[in-house]
């Protein structure tokens, strides 16, 4: 009982009661707000950022980092709608958009695992080439006019009132958490974000493991692309720009450590329902865009000012305490 | 070949290896454009690498201390917003009120990343990020989606992107690119030969020493945030009279240009290595590459930034490949100079491993 409780003060209590406060505020501003079609609104409006947000975990963990994926997603989805355009047929395309992604992503994997750049390097001048790939592709046109049952898979509801998107995101969810918290391969990721030397001595193959990872992260950045462009209807070379800011934000502000090594996939779904919650709330108070990327950034900072705060009272308040302590126990 | 090593640096042939980069490179797109090296090809590139290595040189200081600044683009735009306005309003404000207004504002913005960073402890990718949404969002609000417009501004503002320091045969060295020049110089001074400077590769490159050997990190790490805000600010000053216009997204992406001048021009990005004059080197390439490509006929504009990506990763690379090489055969031959070729053997392969993880 008592380390249940300890786990509850832990960040993912934190996050929770974060949580909780968002939906009572958001409830009591908007009666619209606790309907069921708000609620698929609000996880299909960033849908492709958080299935990339759980990828990215994985990559924070490790103690890496992956700035290229929103340009991966541009560059799936300008191969679909450039095959679709050459008149290849549409499930192909789909089909080569994926494997581009995982190309996109094991190229980076290769630099980082094998050449020894570091990560935000190699990520960051594949943020541009990548995106240099799509406006390669589209030039600066958009194309549309994809197949019906294309656009209606990112926009119509599949089963019951859930669409493709959701489903997938849940199905991504599942294995994430049974990856990273309850195998093998999960451990090696924490081990080599605590410490590469550590993993490496202790037999495990880091750059494989960092190899699988980031060909993984281009392989959902992809999937993730190709939802985008069916919810869309529409791509452009500039689709999914600068996307990686939000996926890191929701990723750190769910307790994953930049330093790699620590954070769990719980964290990172308590930060994404905390994330999209509150810009709901926020576009239900009528409050814009830009407030609301601002109000994150915020929230991002002060997750982690807080608790450094409060262990900083603490231990001061220790320090007080010890050093009355003497004169009592004194000798 | 030990006289030049002792003359040479491993760091300083980094430099060289950037240089001779650099060279190959006007090489190669000077066979391929007509008339490349004209002056107004040297105009273009040395005003745009001005901007970006002010910038740079704030963001050289913050990385070495194992820090990073992501807010810097917000910084650029919010300063040059702001100014802009009060210029607008304003046209008898003294250029140096002007200029000291953007600074001041821009050390203000880095002094409270400073602060997160250094005596919040905050890990420094955390809080620039989320200034580079605040200080934009801030902006947007207050700016009401306006533009600062290019006739509202004061004449000797729009003129100073013409002015000339002196002109040799052609080539001008324009005031703000000697403004850049200034910079760079003081700044690699400053780290050279000053004690902040040598605290500052000290931090980075081993802040638990750092601190036991009595550093005041805190401070040392927050100044570093305040003069890279300082810098940003004085970069917001340059953008506004080189574009005039100055829209709520002015400065989007500056961020990720100097990170990439610094990390191409050799600073580690786990602090601790690189210099002022590296970074320098790095936009300068960054630059040449855009402009050349830019003027190069024979591949559409649309390819132009997937072979920028491509090229920095590939500079990146060579220049981290050839530096291990040179590194190991530093310490091969200084260690055959000290010990016995057995032992030289054993040290030689530890270094190695050192030098790969």
């Amino acid at each position: 009982m008592a380390h249940r409780f300890r786990r509850l003060i832990s960040w993912e209590g934190f996050l929770l009661l974060m949580l909780v406060i968002t939906i009572v505020l958001n409830s009591t501003l908007a009666p619209a707000y606790l309907r069921l079609d708000n609620w698929i609104n609000l996880f299909e409006l960033s849908i492709e950022k958080i299935i990339v947000a759980l990828a990215m975990t994985f990559i924070i963990i490790n103690a890496e980092i992956d700035l290229s994926v929103a340009s991966v997603m541009g560059l799936s989805a300008g191969v679909i709608a450039w095959l679709h355009q050459a008149g290849v047929s549409f499930p192909i395309a789909i089909i080569v958009a994926l494997a581009v992604g995982m190309l996109c992503g094991a190229f980076n994997g290769f630099w980082i695992s094998f050449a020894g750049l570091p990560a935000l390097v190699v990520t960051l001048a594949t943020m541009i080439m990548f995106r240099g790939g799509a406006r390669v592709l589209l030039e600066d046109h958009s194309v549309g006019d994809f197949p019906e049952w294309f656009n209606l898979m990112g926009q119509q509801p599949m089963i019951g009132p859930i669409p493709l998107s959701l489903i997938l995101f849940a199905l991504f969810v599942i294995i994430a958490v049974v990856v990273l918290q309850y195998s093998g391969f999960g451990r090696y990721v924490y081990v080599i974000g605590n410490s590469k030397d550590v993993a490496s001595y202790s037999g495990i193959k880091v750059r494989r493991v960092k190899m699988i990872l980031f060909t993984m992260s281009g392989f959902v950045a992809a999937v993730a692309g190709v939802l985008y462009a069916a919810r869309l209807g529409a791509v452009r070379g500039d689709t999914a720009l600068g996307f990686e800011l939000d996926i890191i934000t929701m990723v750190l502000l769910g307790g994953v450590s930049i330093f790699g090594g620590s954070g769990s996939i719980y964290g990172v779904l308590l930060a994404i329902l905390i994330v999209l919650n509150l810009r709901n709330g926020m576009s239900l108070a009528n409050l814009t865009g830009h407030l609301q990327t601002g109000a994150i950034g915020v929230l991002l900072i002060l997750s982690v000012l807080l608790p450094n705060m409060a262990t900083y009272v603490r231990s001061t308040l220790d320090r007080r305490r010890y050093a009355r302590l003497p004169q009592e126990t004194a000798v | 070949m030990s006289k030049l090593q002792r003359r040479i640096q491993p760091g300083q042939l980094r430099e060289l290896v950037l240089i001779f980069l650099i060279i190959m490179m006007m090489v190669f797109f000077s066979t391929q454009i007509e008339n490349y090296f004209s002056p107004r090809f040297f105009n273009r590139v040395s005003t745009s690498v001005a901007l970006i290595a002010v910038v740079a040189v704030g963001q050289t200081l913050v990385v070495l201390s194992r820090n990073i600044d992501l807010s810097v683009g917000s910084i650029v735009g919010f300063t040059a917003y702001v100014v802009g306005q009060q210029l607008a309003h304003n046209n008898e404000l003294a250029p140096l009120s002007v200029v000291l207004m953007a600074v001041g504002i821009g050390a203000l913005m880095g002094g409270l990343n400073g602060v997160l960073v250094a005596y919040g402890g905050v890990p420094s990718i955390i809080v620039t990020l989320g200034t580079l949404a605040i200080f934009r969002t801030i902006l947007v609000e207050i700016s009401g989606a306006q533009t600062v417009l290019t006739k509202d501004l004061p004449q000797w503002i729009l003129e100073l992107p013409q002015r000339n320091m002196f002109s040799m045969g052609g080539l001008d060295l324009r005031l703000m690119v000697a403004l850049a020049l200034l910079v760079v110089i003081v700044f690699s001074l400053l780290l050279r030969y000053t004690a902040y400077g040598r605290r500052l590769y000290a931090i980075g490159s081993n802040p638990e020493a750092a601190k036991i050997a009595g550093f005041r990190s805190q401070l040392i790490v927050f100044i570093a945030f305040v003069l890279s805000g300082a810098l940003a600010g004085l970069a917001g000053f340059m953008f506004i009279a080189r574009f005039g216009n100055i829209t709520v997204v002015a400065g989007l992406g500056i961020e990720l240009e100097s990170v990439a001048a610094v990390v191409v021009g050799g600073v580690s990005i786990n602090g601790g290595t690189g210099t002022v004059f590296g970074t320098l080197l790095g936009a300068i390439l960054i630059n040449v590459l855009e402009q050349s490509l830019i003027r190069w006929l024979s591949i559409s504009e649309f390819w132009r930034d997937f072979l920028l990506g491509f090229l920095i990763l590939l500079a990146v690379a060579t220049d981290s490949l050839i530096m291990n090489r040179i590194r190991n055969l530093w310490a091969q031959n200084t260690l055959q100079l000290l010990a016995e070729p057995a032992e030289a053997g054993e040290f030689v392969t530890k270094g190695r491993e050192d030098n790969g993880s």
